[in-house]
């Protein structure tokens, strides 16, 4: 019950990361999927109808369902403990965020059941996803506009919790490069998913009620979809990216002892990169026939990009440089990302090169590129940081042992999945497609991509293992948990941070504070107040119901294109949705305090049992 | 150890590098380019792939470097020094890049606007120095037609070598994507839309293309191939197929023609009688492949014809044997194929 209920940033941090795991696994299934198909040529293992439901929800879950949710998952669980807060500007919106987007998860996971899944490609391109494809479609839109809702909430909280909560003395300048990141990343979900839930709701208009917007045989315009999916997309794949540099730069500071080198550069790029982010969308559409002069804008825009990403990849190797690295499980992955990422960014320059675009576009060269720097770059960023954390999340270690099985079975994986495919698109395989013919010569390599495809599969279980082995008999973290090298305010209380986090507001003096106040021979921070009462909000019930009303209201509008009297359905959903913020506006909540003795008594209990 | 195996791990991957880069040399890839086209994106390929294994060469060695000779030995319990920065270094390593990306603007945006020469002048048409093809994409099949000559082909497309080929291109349904690896890279077909291009072919052959846009069901077996032609060829070819449909020579065939007159016509011209639904199948005889992926020959052409939507799913053409059309009996179809596979032009075609 408690976890159905509660407003906690870390609860709610760890339900974001569970199920953005099991997604992450359902994904995954469809990814081997994928690989056992293309392992030969001319395999009649899937149908093509069924390979394109299993390649796009392959796509739209691996990116909506598993990787935003454990970004989501670590930036409730480590950004307040960050900047030495109680918890986020607003509790229960945030609770109402991951139950939206789980409830959208799971609206979009039932199309399978309910008459196919979408099967348009995850990026949905008009007119095929507008009037060719069946209800699978309709899943989509409605999955997506209620995710997309709990991210842009989530977003929004997070640009709010870091502006106006940070702990005394944590100036702009003093911010763990974590959280900056955080930052960048909710400025960009700010005002880029507005543009996927507007684009969503003329798919809907379209396919429901008749609009015209992306149909050509009715005067509307596919492109037009196009532009305002990547005005999305584009910066969506920064969103994903920039808290994978977050986590690394604090990884890769923290287990090699050293300060993180070019802090003000780092930021600086992590700015510029958001904000050349919205420049560039129209790379994504070399070939659609925009015209040289806004194929070759749109290319410099693109290869501009590179050149604060560089600065970020040289600091990383100078905030190594005169370190002493720690080979944990965390930074290997840390370490691994560095080179992969260099072969994942460089790639991208090379798709910047229009012409030679026209070459890549489409083909497997460019499903290498982004598995480059979305696996190789954010997942094993989110593994790093996953491994980092776990300790201060769960107060237990992950078990190294398996812990470096997992990174090298998962690195050779990767690598042995990935590489030749960059081959396999020069030598002209086209993405999506569900099969080739065995004249080509594409065979060997997509035999050994796939062969890497299990690789990743057996390092996913055995990270599974890691988590169930260690979740029953687990190291015990204590508060500064990594060979006491912490650096940032999360390390300097307890493992997990008891539910208030702080019991006295710390008060920061200086960049990396918990590192700073050790060296001069504290054991902690020092407080900005006196102990004393804590406000704290109240569970609620109504995040779920709520969302669950968008749920029901989803399973409506998809049907009533079917059938009318489904729009009643719809209506019932709508009204449980509004019925349920009517009552939490008209229902005073004032939350509840933790009196100052019973949190001494706990403090002192605390200590007795660190000591 | 650890280490050993991180160095080795490349050592296969630069061996398999070099090898594919000169031994792929299939038919359907782009680094093995014939047309003017691929060769100009082929150059610009290898200059930012160049460019790029710099850097990657650069961050390589840093990195190695770095996590060797700096990581934490069980006896050393200092504190390393904690630098916050070099200017120095770090305006070096944001220039550097700057420069490398000038390096590869300025031929890429000659080269965008090179490519983009769509449209041919009034003088190269009438002095017959290129052809104009309209093509369109369809869910799962290519049409081709010569407005300056007045005939129409489907799935293979005959071009003269050495001569421009200005395409205009565009889609009935979905939106598709049209390219030919080893002569062109690939522009969308937009349905309502318009997109030009031009390409060249130097030499005889017929290189495969594809569909590279996700159109549905079949989009993997949307392929089709392009069939250049000497000029002299060509004219000879242009001729012939103005025509029109060839009379059958034997009796087979001729039932075959009656068959298509009742079943296939609706849908399928040959020359310039009949409907557009379905590809036109003029000079059938003569086409490389049935529908772009079943080898030529009559067991095929037959089986397609009895069967098409089993070869490729969701297409407009029926079943004729299961009832979704009309029942053709395998004696029937096999008339039919015969008399398609009379339908020639005579022109030797070149060789794969
Ligand atoms: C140096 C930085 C990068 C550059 C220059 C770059 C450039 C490009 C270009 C030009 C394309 C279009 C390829 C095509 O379809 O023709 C592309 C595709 C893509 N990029 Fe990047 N990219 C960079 C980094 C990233 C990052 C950091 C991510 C995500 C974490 C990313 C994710 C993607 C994805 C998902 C696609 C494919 C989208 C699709 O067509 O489905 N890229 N990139
Ligand atoms: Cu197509």
């Amino acid at each position: 019950m408690d976890w159905i209920t509660t407003v906690d940033h870390k609860k709610i941090g760890i339900l974001y990361l569970m199920s953005g795991f099991l997604f992450f696994l359902f994904g995954g299934i469809e990814a081997i999927l994928i690989r056992v198909q293309l392992a030969v040529p001319e395999n009649d293992f899937l149908s093509g109808e069924i390979y394109n439901q299993i390649v796009t929800m392959h796509g739209t879950t691996m990116i909506f369902l598993a990787v935003m949710p454990a970004i989501f998952g670590l930036m409730n669980a480590i950004v307040p403990l960050q900047i030495g807060a109680r918890d986020v500007a607003f509790p229960f919106m945030n609770a109402v965020s991951f139950w939206m987007f789980f409830f959208g998860g799971v609206l979009l996971n039932c199309s399978w059941f309910l008459g196919g899944a979408p099967a348009a490609g995850w990026t949905a391109y008009a007119p095929l996803s507008d009037i060719y494809e069946g209800l699978g479609m309709d899943f989509y839109v409605l999955g997506l506009q209620i995710a997309g809702a709990g991210t842009l909430m989530g977003g929004i909280n997070f640009l709010v919790t870091i502006v106006n909560m940070r702990a005394p003395g944590l100036t702009w300048m003093r911010l763990p490069m974590f959280t900056w990141s955080i930052f960048i990343t909710s400025v960009l979900i700010l005002f880029a998913f507005p543009a996927l839930t507007i684009g969503l709701f003329l798919l809907f208009f379209d396919r429901l009620f008749g609009g015209n917007f992306f149909d050509p045989s009715a005067g509307g315009n596919p492109i037009i979809w196009e532009h305002i999916f990547w005005i999305f997309g584009h910066p969506e794949v920064y969103i994903l990216i920039l808290p994978a540099f977050g986590i690394l730069s604090d990884v890769i500071s923290q287990h090699s002892r050293k300060r993180i080198f070019g802090y003000t550069s780092m930021v600086l790029a992590l700015v510029l990169i958001g904000f050349l982010a919205f420049m560039v969308w129209a790379h994504h559409m070399f070939t659609v026939g925009l015209g040289p002069v806004a194929n070759s804008v749109f290319a410099i825009m693109t290869m501009a990009i590179a050149i604060p990403t560089g600065v970020k990849i040289f600091n990383w190797l100078f905030t190594l440089w005169g370190g002493q690295i720690r080979f944990t499980t965390a930074n290997l992955f840390a370490l691994g990302f560095i080179p992969t990422f260099v072969m994942g960014g460089t790639t991208g320059v090379m798709l910047a090169v229009v012409t030679a675009d026209f070459q890549f576009h489409d083909s497997y060269f460019v499903v290498a590129h982004f598995h480059y720097v979305i696996v190789g770059g954010l997942v094993f960023g989110l593994f790093a940081g996953i491994y980092h954390w776990w300790p201060k999340i769960f107060g237990r270690f992950l078990n190294e042992t398996i812990g470096k099985w997992n990174f090298w079975l998962f690195f050779i994986g990767f690598h042995l999945t990935f590489f030749p495919q960059h081959f396999l698109g020069l030598m002209g395989m086209p993405r999506r497609n569900f099969t080739y013919p065995a004249e080509l010569g594409w065979g060997d390599m997509n035999f050994i991509s796939s062969i890497g495809a299990a690789f990743m599969g057996v390092a996913t279980i055995l990270f599974t293992w890691n988590i169930v082995v260690t979740s029953i008999k687990g190291e015990k973290a204590k508060g500064d948990a990594w060979y006491g090298d912490g650096r940032t305010l999360e390390w300097s209380i307890s493992s997990p941070a008891p539910e208030y986090n702080f019991a006295q507001t710390p008060l920061v003096k200086e960049f990396d504070a918990f590192w700073a106040e050790k060296r001069n021979g504290n054991d902690r921070v020092t407080p900005a107040e006196p102990l004393g009462e804590i406000h704290m909000p109240n569970n609620s019930i109504i995040p779920i119901i709520m969302s669950f009303g968008a749920f029901i209201a989803g399973f409506g509008f998809i049907f009533s294109a079917e059938n009318k009297s489904s729009l009643f359905v719809a209506a019932f959903g709508l009204a449980i949705m509004f019925g349920s913020m009517l009552v939490h506006s008209l229902y005073d909540d004032h939350g509840h305090h933790l009196i100052p003795d019973e949190l001494k008594q706990k403090e002192s209990k605390r200590k007795g049992a660190e000591a | 150890m650890k280490l050993i195996s991180r160095f080795g791990r490349f050592a296969p991957l630069v061996l398999a590098f070099l090898l594919i880069l000169s031994g792929c040399n299939t038919n359907s890839s782009a680094l093995n380019p014939v047309g003017k086209n691929a060769k100009m994106q082929a150059d610009l390929m290898l200059l930012s792939l160049g460019i790029m294994l710099l850097v990657i060469l650069a961050v390589m060695v840093i990195f190695f470097y770095v996590i060797i000779r700096f990581r934490k030995r069980k006896d050393d319990d200092s504190i390393p020094e904690q630098v916050e920065g070099n200017t120095k270094l770090e305006i070096i390593w944001t220039v550097i890049p700057i420069i490398l990306i000038i390096i590869i603007a300025i031929p890429t945006v000659y080269q965008v606007f090179v490519l983009a020469d769509d449209r041919p002048s009034a003088s190269e048409i009438d002095k017959e120095n290129a052809i104009r093809i309209k093509v369109t994409a369809h869910q799962y099949w290519w049409q081709f037609e010569y407005p300056d000559l007045g005939i129409q082909t489907a799935t293979d497309l005959y071009v003269p070598t050495g001569k421009k080929v200005y395409v205009e291109l565009t889609s009935k349904d979905v939106i598709h994507s049209f390219w030919v690896p080893t002569l062109f890279g690939k522009q969308d077909a937009n349905p309502g839309l318009v997109n030009r291009m031009w390409f060249e072919v130097p030499k005889e052959g017929v290189y495969l293309g594809q569909c590279a846009e996700l159109c549905g069901a079949s989009h993997a077996l949307m392929d089709f191939s392009v069939v250049a032609l000497s000029p002299d060829k060509f004219e000879a070819w242009k001729k012939e197929m103005k025509k029109g449909a060839d009379e059958p020579k034997t009796a087979e065939a001729k039932q075959g023609r009656k068959i298509f007159k009742q079943q296939c016509l609706r849908c399928h011209a040959i020359g310039k009688n009949g409907g557009n639904v379905g590809p036109n199948l003029a000079a059938y005889g003569e086409r490389t492949m049935i529908s772009g992926i079943l080898e030529y020959n009559k067991k095929n052409l037959k089986n397609w014809i009895l069967n098409a939507p089993k070869y490729k799913a969701d297409i407009l053409m029926p079943s004729f044997s299961d009832g979704s059309g009309a029942k053709l009996t395998e004696q029937q179809a096999d008339a039919l194929a015969e008399y398609l596979m009379q339908q020639k032009t005579g022109i030797e075609l070149p060789q794969q």
